[in-house]
């Protein structure tokens, strides 16, 4: 197998279950957002981007949509003679074999994998962010601060940052120390779960590991403490443009809404970095003359008869004539019937609300909705069916078909 | 019909009337519907017939042609075995690299067709648009014994304005295709070609080169009207939706059909649909002061100012004030703010500065040529 300078390792197991039945059948990386993207297209875009044409992609919760999603990876160009994109899932062999126990143990149990490449660096990344970063200025940022270790951090408000793996740096953007979630956070550089290793250090690293007791096997919790006890040179990437960790409802509604305005506050037009996707095959879509769209983000194969105001609309979604649709989410194949009124919500692929429906309404006097997970989104799940005339109160979760 | 015929597409036809449209390319490699070329409805309905084998005949300007094919990865005809096969012209000692008329294009291209071991050839031109699958056709062609199977449609007498190659065929209650008459001044029959004949390989090879060693060029007019009565023609009659793109008024009138619902969900059926080349374009964006109304638009797009009764390409932008109203403005176009257009045809890259007014009329839409600025 032809050496490769580096690989990519995209850990996208998570199950998401803060993002609740929106992963109900489907690994958090392939779930949909800006209209015709899910999110794994934006570390795969970046990826190939940036020049790097191996990328493995690690799973283990419901791999089935990820996995025909990704296909031979054409739609990213990575259809490659040697290398382009695998999907790894854990795997048993003769005397062993076991789930990934963790962000590490995957990349461990998939070493054989890498090795077969023979790179000098592994980059590893994470299935759930939505951002454009060129990784080949990180790489060029490890060789030059002959690092053993990259990690690509954010600043991110100060009194988010206990939410965080928080790096503590010197001026030299040297790691001096390395806090995951801080009670009392020393500094607001956030580590974007973008690392740069040595593949030969990251071998060893990872061997040691696998056989210590009472490790987690986690890149943050267990390998970059040890390569920073072990006196080595990790350094810090800041990174200044957007990123968004869209791990919850309310992030994930977020960062859809950046999409929109002038200027959006996260442009995807632009020619010089594409993101890539798998194309639904549809025609362009169609806008009624009965429609209103402001502020807005439609995509193929979308029928408009309605008002849509500061929503994104994604392939095959219609919303119905006489319809107000605001601050909402449409899912691939969602239809929304005539005469509806959907006020910030999500509505899951191919869910069907009837006519006359209102979603996201005020609640009634006393009415009291369980709403940790969505705050005040409404959210309806995939392939869920809503008869007409149903009022679904604000910040509900709506999984099965109302009957 | 899995490996029972290959496809074999001429896209040398020539169409003065589609004027500067075909300036630069071939009729095959014409925009259409937002985000299609010509090309694609034929090659779809081929590859949703489980046709894995297509050569494609081109004879000029077909770089913007190969462009958009590529490797026809697209319709997923990047195969071991068959695929797209380009058959551009070439010159050798008893071929002049220039193509006089279809007879001389499909006998230098006998030895791909040769090479082909399905039994049937669906051959078809590319300026017909439709979305179909074969198998009923090649069921009727094989149970009616025929030597020829051409597909055909109701279709009112053409304007001679816009007459270009209307094929008119007199098919009898049997089916039989008793005669057929060319570019007629009073048609005696509403029945048109759809441009795609079926039958055996073995049969297109024979009457090709009977057709050249009489000095004969032209596939129509040489060998199919003069045919028509000694081999067995039948009519296989589609009743879909058909576009022939025969003129500029009629390319402009056929887009906007693609504005009324029927049309649209008859052409663009998902349960076989229409290939394109992807561009990776993001969804279009609708600004806070965009008023559309009744617009068929592509990826890409920017929309800030005012559209009704369009087709947008891909990547057109549309800047605030701006006024479109019955237009088709094709891919990458830029609309300045405050300019108002009216029947207007823009081709591919077009820039309208701010404030100019541009007006034509349904019968007469302007057109205005490819990465013009105006």
């Amino acid at each position: 197998m032809k050496k490769k300078r580096i690989v990519a390792m995209l850990l996208a197991g998570g199950q998401g279950s803060r993002l609740g039945i929106l992963t109900s059948n489907m690994a958090k990386p392939a779930v949909p957002f800006g209209g015709k993207y899910r999110i794994i297209d934006f570390p795969l875009s970046n990826c190939v981007n940036s020049g790097i044409d191996t990328v493995g992609v690690l799973t283990q919760y419901r791999p089935l949509a990820l996995n025909s999603y990704l296909g031979t990876g054409q739609h990213w160009d990575l259809d490659r003679n040697d290398g382009g994109v695998f999907v790894l899932p854990p795997y048993v062999t003769a005397n062993k074999g076991h789930w990934y126990s963790g962000t590490a143990d995957a990349i461990y149990q998939n070493r054989e994998f890498i090795i077969q490449y023979d790179p000098d660096y592994v980059l590893i990344l994470s299935g759930d962010h939505i951002y454009k970063m060129d990784y080949s200025k990180m790489l060029k940022h490890h060789i030059e601060k002959k690092a053993a270790a990259t990690i690509a951090v954010i600043k991110v408000p100060m009194e988010d940052a206990h939410r965080f793996g928080i790096m503590n740096t010197d001026e030299k953007d040297n790691i001096v120390s390395f806090e995951e979630k801080p009670k009392n956070p020393k500094s607001n550089n956030a580590s974007m779960g973008i690392y740069i290793f040595d593949w030969k250090l990251l071998s060893e690293f990872m061997e040691n590991d696998s056989t210590a007791p009472d490790s987690e096997h986690d890149f943050g919790k267990n390998i970059i403490p040890g390569m920073l006890n072990a006196g080595l040179k990790l350094v810090a990437y800041p990174f200044d443009s957007y990123w968004k960790d869209v791990g919850t409802v309310g992030s994930l509604w977020e960062a859809n809404m950046d999409l929109l305005g002038e200027p959006a506050k996260f442009e995807l037009n632009d020619p010089d970095w594409r993101i890539y996707s798998r194309n639904p095959v549809m025609p362009p879509h169609y806008v009624d003359s009965s429609a209103v769209i402001h502020d807005a983000l439609v995509t193929e194969g979308s029928v408009v008869r309605g008002t849509v105001l500061h929503s994104v609309l994604f392939s095959g979604s219609k919303v119905g004539r006489a319809t107000r649709t605001s601050d909402s989410v449409v899912f691939p194949n969602a239809m929304i019937g005539d005469g509806c009124i959907v006020n910030k919500a999500i509505v899951g692929e191919g869910a069907i609300i009837g006519d006359d429906c209102v979603i996201g309404a005020e609640p009634l006097f006393g009415e009291k909705i369980d709403n940790k997970l969505t705050g005040d989104i409404t959210l309806i799940g995939n392939d869920v069916k809503i008869p007409a005339g149903t009022r679904v109160p604000r910040g509900a979760v709506v999984t099965a078909s109302i009957l | 019909m899995l490996n029972e015929a290959f496809g074999l597409i001429y896209t040398g036809e020539n169409n003065p009337k589609l004027k500067e449209l075909t300036l630069t390319r071939s009729v095959a490699a014409v925009p259409f519907g937002g985000r299609y070329r010509c090309i694609d409805f034929i090659l779809s309905s081929l590859v949703n017939s489980g046709v894995q084998n297509v050569g494609l005949i081109t004879q000029k300007n077909y770089h913007s042609l190969m462009d958009h094919l590529g490797s026809g990865k697209e319709w997923d005809l990047h195969r071991k075995h068959g695929g797209l096969f380009m058959l551009p012209p070439f010159l050798t000692k008893d071929n002049t690299g220039l193509y006089r008329g279809s007879v001389d294009a499909l006998r230098s291209v006998l030895g791909f067709v040769r090479r082909c071991s399905e039994r049937y050839v669906i051959l078809s031109g590319s300026h017909t648009i439709f979305n179909t699958t074969f198998y009923e056709m090649l069921e009727y062609h094989k149970s009616t014994g025929a030597d020829i199977t051409m597909m055909y449609n109701d279709c009112d007498p053409t304007d001679p304005e816009d007459q270009n190659n209307d094929l008119r065929l007199c098919v009898d209650e049997n089916g039989r295709i008793n005669d057929i008459e060319l570019d007629p001044y009073r048609p005696r029959t509403r029945f048109a070609s759809c441009d795609v004949y079926i039958m055996e390989k073995t049969l297109l090879e024979y009457l090709v080169e009977e057709a050249y060693s009489r000095g004969e060029y032209d596939f129509i007019r040489d060998v199919i009207l003069k045919k028509c009565r000694s081999l067995r023609m039948m009519g296989w009659r589609y009743d879909g939706y058909i576009a022939r793109l025969d003129s500029l008024g009629v390319y402009y009138k056929r887009n906007m059909d693609l504005l009324d619902k029927d049309v649209a969900r008859e052409l663009f059926t998902s349960s076989h649909p229409v290939y394109t080349k992807v561009k990776d374009e993001v969804p279009a964006k609708f600004g806070a002061e965009a008023n559309v109304s009744n617009c068929l638009a592509a990826d890409g797009c920017v929309i800030d100012g005012a559209v009704s009764n369009s087709v947008l390409f891909r990547g057109v932008h549309i800047n605030k004030g701006a006024k479109v109203t019955d237009s088709v403005i094709l891919q990458a176009a830029t609309i300045g703010e405050g300019a108002v257009l009216k029947h207007v045809v823009l081709d591919k890259g077009v820039i309208i500065r701010p404030n100019r007014v541009l007006m034509g009329d349904v019968g007469y839409p302007v057109l205005i040529r490819k990465n013009q600025v105006v």
